[in-house]
């Protein structure tokens, strides 16, 4: 009776289901309490959480939004990365009968964990986090074609985040690799919860993901300044409109997939089943239609970053503009036609084979065509080695080594012996290390004065720049070493003692790297401290190109007192070139979105129905289920969204801006 | 400024809703053709060509997709400056590559993967 | 839209050489000036997910597991009769267009509901359809082909039914606050999704039922 009560008010949720018994995460739990509470206790005691609620929880301000994107980029890359150290120390010292220190079933948690993490909670946040400030900024526009559905899908984001979080202390996380595939992933091979938070969590992000995708490519198609053209556009702003048409066209897929599998556990149905008709194959075809493009999605914001910030640091226009937008549109194309080069190894035969690995050579050549774009417009130019130059130069290099060992793996013979070895692990960490997470620095250092008004410490930056990179390649060249000798991915132990040393080098490079991001995080707090020194009341600290550059920083919440006219893709340099005034007086009232709280209960209440879902405690599913759905009815009732900032206020606002820049000059 | 806000707004409107009464009652009574043949293909069997049904059938599925694409939900290369057929062509794209993709590479494989499908002999 | 901001930016750059960097007045991207395009774009999406379940329906639908097969479990009358109600809201939802264009509250409420009315019915049908394969013991759990078949169905069933929510909502919305230009784009954007559905619907009749019956 009593256990019937208990399985109806908390389902599979159980005492057992707290890992008391697992030292690491007692550990680890009572560190993030201690750290939790501080952080409320210091919230609590300088009276913030009013200011937290109503300037950022709540904002629908594209920079708001974009900066708390960013953030929690940075503190799920800390979660990602802790979980690599943990893999790389295991690695290293499982050698000779030794166990290493990580049982099997928490190891096999840590690897899934580190992939999702960091593919859907870092790299992904970090680029929408980047496009959802610049954007707006670059095509001057007031704000986000949607902006409480913007403001709702960071906060979707972050529910997926807690999801995924949540599993470290309740119950455990999937065991399956970051794609799940079935049939490990059905219900006969993982019984537990591991797989019902994989999917619930991706489920809920993805909607965010989804509606982000929408809202860019509105934004970008429908609210561009007049004058800008298609071909005028900055090319940032190109490749976050083809990377959000890639989210509006590939994300769907791996929501329908994940439905499947959701299907499969929850309903018994035989989609992806070893009996009755399913076939698991299908499962993993599905998976990577969107799993292509989704590197794409990646890696063309980071191609934008670079164009942007090599253009600026050279003094020059972009070499070969409209190639570079022609190679952009062609990737995003071309990306839904290679997904088979991840199982060649499948058995779809020789035909099916060479079809992939001709169209996944062939996707290189726009990336090559790029590379030449930015080598050419640094030549001749006067080049500074600022930060994001440095990041980029570092991108350079790197990725043009993992660009070839991928050409490599597009060999389908070679892939046959390649094939989840860690030649492949080495070679997408190169691409994605080497061309998302560097071109995620060089943005963050190119448009932190933007959006702070103070730039960011170079010798603490100059150190984190040369532990990552120089860790990036010790931790990495000897896992293509390693993958060349066979050594297959995910592996928790090993009996060949001539291996050891090549892990021990790859653990001593995850170690630099840990010094890169802790050498970032100084980064930060310096440059905080020493803001004064730093700060820049120019707008413009890098003499740079785009219209970004032409307001404040940071930018006041409207962007721009006045809308910007457009003649050229460079057009910040243009006006500076041709003398333009800044206009000082005639200021009009401007009409804003409120803010609103709504975003976040929504997101909660999908947070409560996903946990409801993982722990079979229906009622909980069902009530927050229907909660949501309600709530989002009743928002739609509220017609009182906008107000209008008066023009006495934008006057107040763009005079303090005209002090500043007199006691510049 | 309001009186701008509205223009704004009919123009979109006029861009978008462009239905008359005529057009939704043409495209009305093209999809009841349109469905009403391929049933009764089906359902009495009037064609001893199974492929040739199937043929038939499909092409009537295009055209009637086409057909309610132009007279309810006006699609036309004008609206939003092109910019919803550009969408909806680039959708097209891709729902015929991940169709006829995954058919194909799933065909293969099963041809490829399951022997008992095929006598035994040496492998394709 | 685009197109005219360059003719008049070039008209002002060519009428002197001091050229206009900013515009006096305030440029209105009027609110939900993006809406109908922002959710054309989402509908496309969505197209997207009917297209993978299209997909895995074509992969294994063929795969009956030693159970029924659609011969044994389709009834074509029964699928020309839902496919009628589908079509009847169609019609009824571009009345009701036609309506909201004249500005005729009471008609478009009538429109609707009755649009409402047909889209409950094809659910009603629907759900008979699924209750009695059910009971003949052609579960979604008994084949790889059942399974594909339920959930793309299904799929489409639960867009009509979050279709007829949001109708319902409108209609309260139109009573409450008349049709205001936000109410007029939100009738706008569940006329786009109602016959997105009636598109999908097109696809699952011939692919799922016709090509079943062959």
């Amino acid at each position: 009776m009593l256990s019937q009560v208990w399985a109806f008010l908390f389902g599979r949720l159980s005492f057992e289901s707290l890992p008391f018994h697992e030292p690491i995460l007692v550990v680890t739990f009572i560190v993030v309490a201690l750290g939790g509470i501080g952080l409320v206790a210091a919230l609590t005691y300088y009276r913030l959480w009013s200011y937290l609620w109503h300037e950022w929880l709540t904002t629908v301000d594209h920079k708001r939004i974009g900066i708390m994107y960013m953030v929690l980029g940075i503190i799920m890359l800390l979660r990602g990365f802790a979980d690599a150290i943990m893999m790389r120390s295991q690695q290293a010292i499982a050698f000779g009968g030794s166990e290493g220190y990580l049982p099997a079933h928490h190891y096999d948690q840590i690897f899934t964990a580190h992939g999702v993490i960091m593919i859907f909670f870092v790299a992904m946040p970090f680029v929408t986090g980047l496009m959802n400030y610049v954007v707006p900024l670059q095509i001057g526009a007031r704000d986000v074609a949607f902006p409480f559905l913007n403001n709702f899908s960071f906060w979707m984001t972050v529910s997926g985040v807690v999801l995924v979080m949540a599993s470290l202390f309740i119950g455990e996380f999937a065991k399956t690799g970051w794609l799940a595939y079935p049939p490990l992933s059905g219900l006969d091979a993982s019984p537990d919860v591991g797989v019902d938070y994989y999917i619930w969590a991706l489920q809920i992000a993805g909607v965010g993901t989804l509606l982000s995708g929408v809202n860019l490519v509105a934004t970008i198609v429908k609210m561009r300044a007049p004058g800008m053209s298609m071909m005028k556009m900055p090319i940032f702003t190109w490749t976050a409109l083809c990377t959000n048409i890639l989210i509006v066209a590939a994300f769907p897929v791996l929501t329908a997939v994940l439905a499947l599998l959701a299907a499969d556990r929850y309903l018994g149905m035989n989609f992806f089943t070893n009996d009755l008709g399913g076939n698991a194959m299908m499962y993993i075809n599905l998976v990577w239609i969107w799993g292509h493009p989704e590197v794409y999605i990646l890696i063309l914001p980071a191609f934008g970053v670079f164009s942007e910030v090599v253009s600026t640091f050279s003094g020059k226009r972009l070499f070969g503009y409209a190639s570079m937008v022609y190679a952009t549109v062609v990737i995003t194309v071309l990306a839904y036609l290679v997904w088979l080069h991840h199982f060649f190894t499948m058995g779809s035969g020789a035909s099916v084979n060479s079809f992939f690995g001709i169209t996944t050579m062939i996707i290189s050549i726009p990336t090559g065509a790029k590379m030449f774009n930015w080598l050419f417009t640094m030549y001749h130019g006067r080049i500074r080695f600022e930060l994001p130059m440095l990041w980029s130069l570092a991108f350079m290099l790197t990725f043009v080594i993992g660009g070839m060992t991928g050409v490599m793996l597009a060999v389908p013979p070679a892939d046959f012996v390649l094939h989840n070895s860690l030649f492949l692990v080495a070679h997408f960490h190169n691409v994605i290390i080497g061309g998302v997470l560097f071109g995620m620095f060089a943005g963050i250092n190119f448009w932190f004065p933007k959006a702070f008004g103070f730039k960011l410490d170079r010798f603490w930056g100059l150190v984190s720049f040369w532990f990552w990179v120089v860790g990036f390649y010790a931790a990495f060249m000897p896992l293509y070493v390693l993958g060349l000798m066979g050594v297959t991915r995910r592996l928790r132990v090993f009996e060949d003692p001539s291996l050891q040393i090549w892990f021990v080098i790859a653990a001593g490079g995850a170690a630099l790297i840990a010094i890169g991001i802790l050498a970032f995080l100084i980064q930060l707090f310096v440059s905080i401290k020493n803001r004064e020194k730093l700060r820049d009341t120019t707008g413009d600290p890098w003499n740079a190109r785009t219209l970004e550059w032409s307001t404040s920083s940071p930018p006041p919440e409207y962007n721009f007192a006045f809308t910007p006219v457009i003649y050229d893709s460079d057009a910040w340099w243009d006006m500076k070139a041709r003398g333009y005034q800044r206009p000082l007086d005639g200021y009009r009232p401007i009409h804003m979105p409120k803010n609103t709280g709504a975003g976040v209960i929504l997101a909660g209440l999908a947070f409560l129905t996903g946990f409801g879902l993982v722990w079979y405690i229906w009622w909980l599913a069902l009530v927050s289920f229907v909660a949501l759905i309600g709530y989002a009815i009743a928002h739609t009732f509220n017609y009182d969204r906008d107000f209008t900032i008066p023009a006495e206020e934008v006057a107040e606002t763009e005079h303090g801006r005209t002090a500043l820049l007199g006691a510049g000059a | 400024m309001n009186a701008h806000t509205d223009t704004h707004d009919e123009d979109h409107e006029d861009g978008h809703a462009g239905g008359t009464l005529g057009s939704y009652v043409s495209g009305f009574i093209l999809s009841v053709v349109l469905t009403a043949v391929p049933f009764w293909l089906v359902m009495t069997g009037a064609l001893d060509d199974r492929t040739l049904t199937a043929i038939i059938i499909m092409a009537f599925a295009v055209v009637q997709i086409v057909v309610h694409m132009v007279f309810f939900l006006h699609m036309n290369t004008t609206s939003e400056g092109g910019w919803n057929m550009m969408a909806l062509i680039f959708t097209l794209v891709i729902v015929a590559i991940a169709l006829i993709g995954s058919l194909w590479v799933m065909f293969h494989l099963n041809v490829n993967m399951m022997p008992p499908m095929q006598p035994m002999g040496p492998a394709t | 839209m685009a197109s005219t901001h360059v003719a008049s930016s070039e008209a002002i750059a060519a009428d002197n050489s001091v050229p206009v960097f900013y515009l006096t007045e305030e440029h209105a991207h009027a609110p939900g000036g993006a809406t109908a395009f922002g959710f054309w774009i989402y509908l496309m999406s969505d197209c997207l997910v009917f297209a993978s379940l299209f997909a895995v329906y074509g992969v294994i639908g063929g795969n009956f597991a030693g159970g029924p097969g659609p011969h044994e479990l389709f009834e074509l009358p029964l699928v020309a009769v839902n496919t009628a109600m589908l079509l009847f809201s169609s019609i009824t939802y571009g009345f009701a267009m036609l309506a909201m264009e004249k500005r005729n509250i009471a008609h478009v409420q009538g429109w609707l509901a009755i649009t409402g009315l047909f889209g409950a019915a094809f659910i009603g049908i629907e759900l008979y359809e699924f209750g009695t394969l059910i009971a003949e013991g052609a579960t979604p759990q008994s084949s790889g082909f059942l399974s594909a078949f339920f959930l793309l169905v299904g799929t489409h069933g639960l867009h009509v039914t979050i279709g007829i929510i949001w109708l319902v909502t409108l209609m309260v919305q139109v009573r409450r606050m008349g049709l205001v230009a936000a109410n007029r784009r939100r009738l706008m954007c569940l006329s786009m999704f109602w016959h997105f559905l009636d598109v999908i619907w097109i696809g699952v009749f011939t692919f799922v039922y016709l090509m079943g019956m062959l």
